[in-house]
């Protein structure tokens, strides 16, 4: 009975070195997170994988698994936590679904609905940010943005590009374009570059490619996220 | 009417469309009706709310008139629903928030295009004053229930209406809660 672990009083294999958050995606399992991704490493941030291990709350993505470990994740406890998480975030940028190519596509969307996100909750900030759309096939549009550093680590780590940074400290922190006009066009960002398509919400967006796909048929209309495969949650790898 | 429930309504800062989606649950309005009367809203065309048991909030706040008829809503209704987009975080109306709103009317109503000789801002003194930023209602007055939806579907108006109708708590499931 080495090597395995309760998640939620089900038993969990892992092989040493694992987080909680690898060996509970590797079974199927779903633990809700936003700037985790199985091909980067841990950036611990968002906290929305936040679960109590032997009663402790700690963060999914950055704690190792260990053999007779006892994990919490669907709690209401854990679920309120998470909610006033996801209110924070809609509320510190522009998120307005409606008007948004991601909508039905985006991880923050889909997480707030499988937790039961009905209302912001707190006031709006309603941040001033201006839209890039200097690069000939993608838009950046930073009122969505969430600070997960996805299209930092790939544009760094895969494309080796160094396009993406966050900058700034506390709630100044912000998305900033490695470039000295601080434009998108002036770096060499391509469509192709695997931080085009990494952004769990609808900051990075490629160009005449809106509504290709009709709101109410998008991923996350279809199915829950995480509901049924662990797998449906990271659709970045999905063609167009 | 002993027995029924009233239910009052109301568009501030919206299109309607959330209006429009309730008039969507179809036939199934009959069988609402036989359970609910209509105090104020745009179906009776009555003016001000009396006191109710229910209060749909469709729209933000964007100017004086919304908050006083917000604030009216909140002492007369038992349970305060935001319904749809605008009213649970301001919606599209709230995407001038960025901006100086007098700064906004010089553009529409004297230096955009189009616009004819002489135009100017309007001041009827019955023209309501526009508020700097336009905001969710929870931000004004306290707010008992939450459908999100832009605007929220028939199918969620129906089945959160009859939840709060037989005194549940209303939930949503997949499909129903929907912020597009």
């Amino acid at each position: 009975m080495k090597d395995t672990f309760l998640l939620d009083g089900e038993e969990v294999a892992f092989t040493p070195g694992q987080t909680v958050m690898q060996a509970a995606t590797a079974a199927g399992k779903y633990i809700p997170h936003l700037c985790w991704h199985p091909d980067f490493a841990a950036h611990g941030s968002c906290k929305l994988c936040t679960v109590r291990i032997d009663g402790r709350l700690a963060t999914a993505c950055t704690v190792r698994a260990a053999a007779g470990q006892s994990v919490e994740s669907e709690t209401e406890e854990l679920a309120d936590k998470r909610r006033t998480l996801l209110q924070l975030l809609f509320v510190e940028g522009n998120h307005f679904c409606p008007s948004c190519e991601k909508s039905g596509d985006c991880v923050l969307q889909a997480t707030a609905y499988r937790l039961g996100m009905l209302s912001p909750h707190f006031d709006h900030f309603y941040p001033d940010r201006a839209v890039d759309a200097s690069h000939p096939d993608v838009l950046l549009d930073f009122n969505r943005c969430i600070m997960c550093e996805l299209c930092v680590q790939a544009s760094r780590d895969i494309d080796g590009k160094d396009v993406f940074a966050l900058s700034g400290r506390g709630t100044r922190s912000h998305l900033i374009v490695n470039s000295v006009s601080g434009q998108l066009a002036e770096t060499r960002f391509a469509a192709s570059d695997r931080a085009a398509t990494i952004c769990p919400v609808g900051v990075i967006l490629r160009k005449r490619v809106g509504f290709a796909v009709p709101i109410g048929k998008r991923t996350y209309d279809r199915e829950p996220i995480g509901a049924v495969r662990a797998d449906t949650v990271h659709t970045d790898k999905e063609p167009g | 009417m002993a027995g029924k429930l009233k239910v009052s309504t109301v568009s501030l800062a919206g299109c309607f469309g959330c209006h429009m989606s309730l008039l969507d649950i179809d036939e199934r309005l009959l069988t609402l009706l036989e359970r609910v009367e209509f105090d104020r809203s745009p179906i009776t065309d009555i003016k001000h709310c009396s006191p109710c048991d229910i209060g749909l909030i469709e729209g933000g706040v964007c100017n004086a008139e919304n908050v006083h008829v917000l604030r009216e809503f909140r002492a007369n209704c038992k349970v305060l629903v935001a319904l749809g987009a605008c009213a649970v975080n301001g919606g599209l109306p709230a995407q001038r928030n960025a901006l100086d709103v007098g700064e906004i009317l010089q553009m529409v109503y004297r230096t955009g295009h189009g616009l004819a000789p002489g135009s100017a801002v309007p001041d009827d003194p019955e023209l309501p004053l526009p508020l700097n930023q336009v905001h969710p209602v929870h931000e004004v007055v306290r707010i008992d229930y939450f459908l999100p939806g832009c605007p929220p579907s028939a199918d969620a108006i129906w089945s959160f209406l009859n939840d709060l109708i037989e005194g549940r708590a209303p939930r949503l499931g997949h499909g129903l809660l929907q912020y597009d």
